[in-house]
Order: structure tokens, then sequence, then C-alpha cells
């Protein structure tokens, strides 16, 4: 890019917030999240196949506090990845252009996540047996 | 005079500036719609190992059924991250040699990551 100096667009600092602009940039970071966290799915695998001791200091890992904040942030990540994909996917047929209703599917992709991670670290955090 | 300026052939062809069409677009579509239910698969099933011991998660993972969703969801979920960081790192990194070297690094770092994951599921799967 041409190095002009010249402010660039799109001028963010004197839009007003808007949710789709988190819906946005949130689909990014939490891709990129979502990329590292695959790399730690490949981590089990691989101990999962090396043997019970390489397994074992997973689960370690998986179990300890920082690992379980790792966890829950990659639910969340996941989650929204997910809720505003299929978004983004319904989108992608034309529908849901109209203001309001992107307005709302934002928020519709926002909570979902929030739900759903909710229920899914419920279920964990009360034993597994739900 | 016409309104495009695009020669004629290329418009015929249909590639667009990139010479690559709407490949990249549909995949990133295809293997989205492929990790919505890959993804949602996966996550039941470790939950499902959520207490389970090593011999239980070695022979969940070795059933035939999850070993093959497994192994379809490790590749469709690196490429579907290349084709997203690719995006990202095209959109932000401005620095030529910086953004090809990290387009590069990524798909490196992505392939030998999903031949790492279809390997310990094909280890699991067949015992060894």
């Amino acid at each position: 890019m041409a190095q002009t100096g010249r402010p660039l667009s799109p001028h963010l600092q004197v839009y007003k917030w808007q949710v789709q602009m988190a819906t946005s940039i949130l689909h990014r970071a939490t891709g990129i999240i979502l990329a590292v966290g695959s790399l730690l799915i490949v981590w089990g695998l691989a101990a999962l196949a090396a043997g019970e001791e390489a397994y074992a200091c997973f689960t370690a890992c998986a179990s300890h506090p920082l690992g379980m904040i790792v966890l829950v942030g990659w639910t969340l990540a996941f989650f929204y990845h997910l809720s505003n994909g299929i978004r983004h996917l319904v989108q992608d047929t034309g529908k849901g252009y109209a203001i309001p209703s992107f307005v709302r599917s934002s928020w519709l992709s926002v909570i979902a996540a929030i739900v759903l991670t909710v229920i899914v670290w419920a279920f964990v955090l009360t034993g597994g047996h739900a | 005079m016409s309104k495009d300026l695009r020669n004629p052939l290329a418009r015929a062809r249909g590639l667009g500036s990139a010479k690559d069409g709407v490949h990249h677009w549909m995949l990133q579509r295809v293997t989205a719609i492929a990790l919505v239910f890959l993804t949602v698969w996966f996550l039941v099933m470790v939950l499902g190992l959520l207490h389970a011991d090593y011999a239980t998660a070695r022979a969940t993972v070795a059933k035939p059924w999850n070993a093959v969703l497994l192994i379809a969801f490790v590749v469709t979920a690196f490429r579907h991250a290349v084709l997203g960081l690719q995006v990202v790192i095209e959109d932000y990194v401005h620095t030529r040699w910086l953004e090809v070297g990290s387009l590069i690094v990524i798909k490196f770092i992505a392939v030998l990551a999903a031949l790492m994951g279809v390997l310990a599921v094909l280890r699991i799967a067949l015992g060894s």
C-alpha cells in the first residue's frame, strides 16, 4: 500500500459504535483464536496416540485452572464463530441485509455464543453427568 | 465506449482480477458448512469423554466412524483456517515480503499440523 500519510478508511475514530462492527471484527478474531486452538486439538490427538503418560500430561494441562480458562475462551470463540458463521452463510443467500435484521442477527450471534458457552460449561462443571 | 474496461476474454473466463475466480470464496463456504457439523460432533464426543480413562478415550477414537470423522474434521479445519488467515494477512499486512512470508508460514504449519493429527488418529485406529 502506498504510504501517503492521508487518513485511511474506515475512519474508526469518528464512527459511532455499532454492534455490526463488533460482530465483523470478532469473526476474524475468533477465527484466529480457533486456528491456534486447532493446534491444541492436534496436541491432544498426538498425546492420545503417544501413550498413557503423554495423555495424562495433556489432561493435566487441560484441567489445570489456566488450561480451563483457555478452554472457556476457546468454547466462547468456537460458539461465536459457529453462530456468526451460520449467520454469514444465510447472508450469502442474499437474506438479512436490511439494517434492522442485520443488527438483530448480529445480537443473536453474540447472545447465542454466550448462552451455548454457559450451557456447555454448566455441563462440564457439574460433573458432566447431566 | 464500453462501460467495462476488462478484456472481453477475461470477462468470459470469469476469473476476476485475482485470476482465481470464486474458488477461494466457494471453498471457504463449503468447508464452513462441513465444519458446522464436524465441530459440533467433535464437541459432543469430547464432552462424552470428560471423565473417561485413557483406554476408553483411545477406544472411542479407534471406532471406524469416529476415526473417519476425526480425520475429516482435522483436514477441513486446517483448510478452512488457512483460507481465513490468508484473507486476514492479505488485508492487514502491507509489507510485501512479510505478507508473502506469513502466507507461506501458515500453510506450512497447517499442513504439518493436519498431517500430525491424521497420523495420530491412524495410529490409534490401527492400534499401533
